[in-house]
């Protein structure tokens, strides 16, 4: 046994015990800690796998930006004081059974693999030159698909409209009601003054690189929320109102560049969402960059919440 | 046998047209998001009109060719890229749909209206962008040719729909909005995941390209009962109904009216796309039984729940989980013995024109509630005496969608009801053919409870609270009508629903 796979064993021992305590922990907060560190296990677990892309990813989304959300609603819930909301047996029951059914079909079908196991990748390669894109993710992203990439940046703008129709009628166009611990010469104030810097070249290395290699505009946006929340939490910075236009332009930015360059391809190139021969990889760095900075702030603002407070005059 | 490997096909002409019924309402939600609420009403009164005519052209195009139109998106042919394509079915229900979606904002102006020089309003705001985004993800559910663009579609499908349920804000809305939530994306996670196994076996999501290579085997039978599950969640077939009688009872009226009549047939449709165009020798008797049995079991309890309810919203409510089970009749009829496939015959045309016409008569009918309640300030069925004299257009048009949901000729509900009668007894599933007359005498049932009531005389004075609009009531009327007209299609363009069928290529224009 070599160390690699000694390694491998021992992190897939470590994901299954911190998923099965976070399924057994009584504390919400236990459990979204559980699962904070279960999604930066796994995003190890990717990259064994060779899948970089997804590794980032799940390190951003999974276990950063969700496990942001779920505090945010953890710390909301502990405000409320609700009723009991333990789920009753019969539904934990129901739960653990489904979750069992879904594991089994799995299991199934991982377990009885087809002889020979189709890929697209190699077409992917072949064809990706035209593109002068490296990355073979980002092509598919991009180049192949498109059209869902595209979509699916609508559909985060939906889920912030829906975050923002739960506030009340009376603060509607208000300031998010994201928790402020504005504490001079503190710790976070220090970490909010040294840290975005640093986070913002970060995000500009993750968004360009992402052509050649892993990374992209997600994972570049998501970093860049983080940096956008520490400082407002930190309260160097006013959370803004939802009503400002230019907030509104650049939750848009993204998209509207995309379908405007995805329109131009019927008329300079042969079709809808394609490139212009030779344009294709600064087109697509475009749409990167205007990507990135609209989905770092749909994910800023799906974290700090509905807007809760009018702006003070 | 044509070769599982040659790309099935290339944009037609005219194929710019489906590029354009995605991108109108895609562009519609953005510029709405960024001009601001004063704007969003006026830019969806612009577009959802234009998507009613870019429907009909697509419809006019499908039918006068025989042949579907497609567009490859990005000049990447399947399998590496995504293409679209209209056939009968998309035609058809995409025409259908533009029509609900335009009398439900005629319907919605007098909720959702902008006051003239106002500030942006939240209910305004969202409720013009949300009905935009639904438009547009229906378009993509009806002309996605990819299993992962249908996958986004039902994603933003479901995260239009969600936030309308709340859109008053009240506590009661919020939970049933949650809980629509919840089923919705275990709905989502069940499909992506089937989706990601079909992708590991087969290297293509391309509908075409898929239905050529797809085999009974472990990973795909598992795929599919995911895919499967997770599309009956979200189209809430008995029994994972529970989120939408509270869903749709709460939410405002305009916004029960597009989800019970638009969004659950999304889903639907993907169901119909999966078994008929994907995998169509994969369902089998056992199954097609099973699926016919959860429908059966739909129209029994929900048409028996609907008769015990106290409120009109809720009784429409699981109406809809009773008339959401005949669209699964029609999967035991439409499988061929002999070669044991689902094919596009007569019980298929009749499950699509049963989710069309209950999409006009059930828009029609949440309308029709919604201006009750304004009218008298609640919805409770017993005290509903009087009300046909003061708003007699309104309860006609709840009437006429009665009449198609009961399935009384002319109306769509009785030739969908016909078709699906003549195909249990030409297969000789008579069991079928009891459940759908059982239905009909439930329907007629609950229907008489509220009318006899509407109609009754009231013991005092009725206090009208406001005037309704007329436009409001017309609306209502509208879709009625066109509900009650819609078994007319049987004279023309009814054949359409078999365009570009695999089974049926010798369908030419008439």
């Amino acid at each position: 046994m070599t160390i690699l796979s000694a390694f491998d064993i021992g992190l897939v021992v470590l994901i299954l015990g911190i998923g099965a305590s976070t399924i057994a922990a009584r504390e919400a907060f236990t459990a979204v800690i559980g699962f904070v560190v279960y999604g930066l296990l796994l995003s190890i677990a990717w990259v064994r796998l060779s899948a970089v892309d997804v590794a980032l990813t799940e390190a951003a989304i999974g276990g950063g930006m969700t496990g942001m959300l779920i505090l945010g609603a953890v710390a909301r819930l502990r405000l409320a004081k609700g009723t009991d909301t333990r789920a009753s047996l019969p539904v934990r029951f129901a739960a653990g059974g489904l979750c069992a059914l879904v594991a089994a079909g799995l299991a199934i079908a991982i377990l009885s693999p087809p002889e020979a196991i189709p890929t697209l990748a190699p077409m992917v390669m072949e064809n990706l030159a035209q593109s002068g894109l490296g990355n073979p993710v980002a092509g598919v992203l991009f180049v192949y698909r498109a059209l869902d990439t595209l979509l699916e940046k609508v559909v985060l703008i939906l889920a912030l409209l829906g975050v923002w129709s739960l506030a009340p009628d009376s603060v509607w166009g208000g300031i998010p009601g994201l928790r402020v611990y504005a504490q001079p010469s503190s710790t976070l104030t220090f970490l909010a003054q040294l840290l975005p810097p640093v986070g913002i070249v970060v995000a500009i290395y993750m968004c360009w690189v992402g052509a050649k290699e892993p990374g992209g505009a997600f994972q570049g946006g998501t970093v860049l929320a983080a940096m956008w929340l520490l400082v407002m939490i930190a309260g160097l910075k006013n959370v803004p109102s939802i009503s400002q236009p230019w907030l509104r332009l650049l939750l848009v930015v993204g998209p509207v560049i995309f379908l405007a360059i995805g329109l131009a391809g019927m008329v300079l190139a042969n079709a809808f969402l394609d490139y212009p021969s030779g344009y294709a990889k600064p087109l697509i760095i475009a749409v990167e960059v205007a990507l990135t900075l609209s989905i770092g702030v749909a994910l800023g603002l799906l974290a700090a919440g509905p807007p809760e407070r009018v702006q003070q005059q | 046998m044509p070769d599982a490997n040659v790309l099935p096909d290339a944009t037609t002409t005219d194929g710019a047209l489906l590029v354009l019924a995605i991108v109108l309402p895609a562009a519609g939600v953005l510029l709405s998001f960024v001009l601001g609420g004063r704007y969003a009403e006026r830019i969806a009164s612009v577009l959802l009109p234009s998507g009613f005519i870019l429907a009909t052209i697509i419809f006019g195009d499908v039918w006068q060719s025989g042949h579907r139109l497609v567009y490859i998106v990005g000049d990447w042919k399947p399998p590496l890229g995504i293409a679209l394509r209209a056939d009968g079915l998309s035609a058809a229900m995409m025409v259908a749909m533009a029509i609900v979606i335009c009398a439900v904002a005629i319907f919605a102006h007098a909720d959702f209206g902008m006051r003239a020089g106002s500030v942006e309003a939240r209910a305004p705001f969202a409720f013009w962008i949300l009905l935009m985004a639904i438009w547009g993800a229906m378009n993509m559910v009806f002309l996605g040719g990819d299993l992962f663009t249908l996958y986004v579609a039902i994603e933003l499908l479901t995260f239009a729909a969600v936030p309308l349920v709340c859109l008053d804000g009240r506590a009661e809305t919020l939970q049933a909005a949650l809980r629509y939530l919840l089923f919705a994306l275990l709905g989502s996670i069940l499909y992506l995941v089937g989706t990601a196994l079909l992708y590991g076996s087969y290297a293509t999501l391309d509908i075409v390209l898929l239905s050529r290579r797809v085999h009974a085997e472990p990973a795909t039978l598992v795929a599919a009962t995911l895919t499967t599950i997770g599309l009956f969640a979200k189209t809430a077939l008995f029994p994972l109904h529970l989120w939408l009688p509270p869903a749709h009872a709460g939410a405002p009226a305009a916004a029960s009216a597009v989800l019970s009549a638009v969004v659950v047939k999304g889903s639907f449709f993907i169901i119909v796309r999966l078994w008929f165009d994907v995998m169509p020798g994969l369902l089998g008797p056992v199954g097609a039984q099973l699926f016919g049995a959860l429908g059966a079991a739909a129209i029994v309890f929900g048409s028996v729940v609907a008769l015990r309810q106290q409120r009109l919203k809720l009784l429409i409510a699981y109406s809809t989980v009773a008339q959401i089970g005949y669209l699964f009749l029609m999967f035991p009829l439409a499988l061929d013995t002999a070669s044991a496939q689902l094919q596009g015959s007569g019980a298929l045309t009749g499950g699509m024109l049963q989710a069309i016409s209950h999409a006009t008569a059930k828009a029609a009918m949440f309308m029709a509630a919604g201006l009750i309640y304004v009218v008298l300030g609640h919805d409770r069925i017993a005290e509903l005496g009087g009300i046909a004299r003061a708003i007699p257009m309104t309860i006609f048009a709840f009437a006429l969608g009665g009449v198609s949901l009961i399935g009384l000729p002319p109306s769509g509900g009785f030739l969908a009801k016909w078709l699906l009668l003549e195909a249990a007894v030409a297969t000789g599933q008579w069991w079928w053919a009891i459940v759908m007359l059982a239905g009909g005498l439930f329907t007629s049932g609950y229907m008489f409870i509220v009318l006899s009531s509407a109609v009754a005389p009231s013991g005092e004075p009725l206090k009208l609270r406001v005037a309704v609009p007329r436009y409001q009531e017309a609306a209502a009327l509208t879709l009625a009508l066109t509900s009650l007209l819609l078994g007319l299609v049987a004279l023309g363009p009814i054949d359409i629903l078999q365009v570009g069928r695999a089974d049926s290529m010798m369908v030419g224009p008439r």
